[in-house]
């Protein structure tokens, strides 16, 4: 098996955005319960709160393979 | 270790898992000391089937419309309503109606060669590829609110928040003029590059460790093939993955040049 201490630790760095994604959806689902004819404003908000939690998780598997290396040369 | 160097399979000594290495291809040819990649050709590719399935569809228009008339229409209609009208406003969404249409439908074709057999391969999990496009993204919005609000009056916009007092400008405007006029092409990029590089490699490590599963027997024939079942329900998850980058991508280009073009409070 191959692989480095970095990925275990972007794997702990996803947990952080995962969280956020899943709270992200929950208040979504919340809201179109409650008003099912706000989906189409709810939805576009969703998905940009979405997409700027996920850049956390996107910045940290970029820092994983930058500093694996950087690290070994 | 270096994962950079990894092949997908290691001769001896343990499965090795597929790194970045994998995106590295031969060049298919050369051209004048420039080294022609598939990435590269898919680029062209795309862009071709893009144009060429907007085009015919645009074509032959008719009362009773054809299927593939239909299906144009009803492809630029989401993009023009659901991603144009809905964010920028019916105010001014019309001129930049194109410019998001294209962009959509140029990363969802460069996404889906991603699951097309034979093709296999996400154009964009290639970082610089993804760059370019933001960085297209990135002059346009920029431009919009320049021409629009004037070069002080943009930055305001964008660098200076609303409804806060003067004593926290210090603070907050370098952290705005940083995230919103330096991050944002970046995260941009990364964002589409990430989520294609790592579907891409999850992919991958599905395919080439079910084969390593099988190959040494044992426990491995059990759980190879459940290995190759996941795989198959992994590439179910990139379809939606790589339909929801386009679509994400495409929505916060609307959403910053709503944001450039915005009155302000």
């Amino acid at each position: 098996m191959g692989g480095s201490l970095n990925m275990i630790g972007y794997g702990l760095a996803a947990i952080g955005p995962g969280i956020g994604i899943g709270l992200i959806f929950a208040a979504y689902i919340n809201g179109v319960a409650r008003q099912p004819e706000a989906q189409s404003r709810l939805q576009s908000i969703a998905i940009l709160g979405f997409a700027l939690a996920e850049a956390l998780a996107i910045i940290g598997i970029a820092l994983a393979f930058v500093l694996t290396g950087s690290s070994t040369q | 270790m270096n994962l950079a160097t990894s092949a997908p399979l290691a001769a001896e000594g343990g499965f090795e898992a597929p790194g970045p290495g994998i995106f590295d291809l031969p060049p298919v040819f050369t051209v004048g000391g420039i080294d022609v990649t598939k990435p590269m050709l898919l680029l062209v590719l795309s862009a071709l089937v893009v144009f060429g399935f907007l085009f015919a569809a645009a074509r032959q228009r008719g009362m009773v419309p054809s299927k593939l008339q239909f299906a144009g229409e009803s492809a630029y209609n989401f993009t023009r309503n659901s991603i144009g009208r809905d964010i920028i406003g019916s105010h001014d969404f019309q001129k930049f109606v194109p410019y998001l249409t294209a962009l959509f439908f140029f990363i969802l074709a460069n996404n889906l060669f991603s699951s097309i057999p034979f093709i296999q391969f996400p154009t964009f999990s290639r970082a610089s590829m993804a760059y370019a496009l933001a960085g297209l993204s990135w002059v346009i919005y920029n431009a919009v609110g320049i021409h629009k609000h004037g070069l002080v009056g943009y930055l305001k916009l964008q660098c200076v928040p609303a409804g806060v007092s003067p004593i926290m400008y210090p603070l907050l405007v370098p952290l705005e003029f940083f995230s919103n006029i330096l991050v944002r092409p970046v995260t941009l990029a990364l964002r589409l590059f990430a989520n294609m590089f790592a579907g891409h490699i999850l992919l991958v490590l599905f395919a080439t460790g079910g084969l390593y599963l099988v190959e040494h027997g044992g426990i491995g024939y059990v759980a190879g093939p459940v290995a190759w079942v996941l795989a198959i329900l992994v590439a179910f998850l990139e379809l939606l993955v790589q339909v929801l980058q386009a679509y994400v991508f495409t929505l916060l280009n609307a959403m910053y040049i709503q944001g450039a073009l915005a009155d302000e409070h």
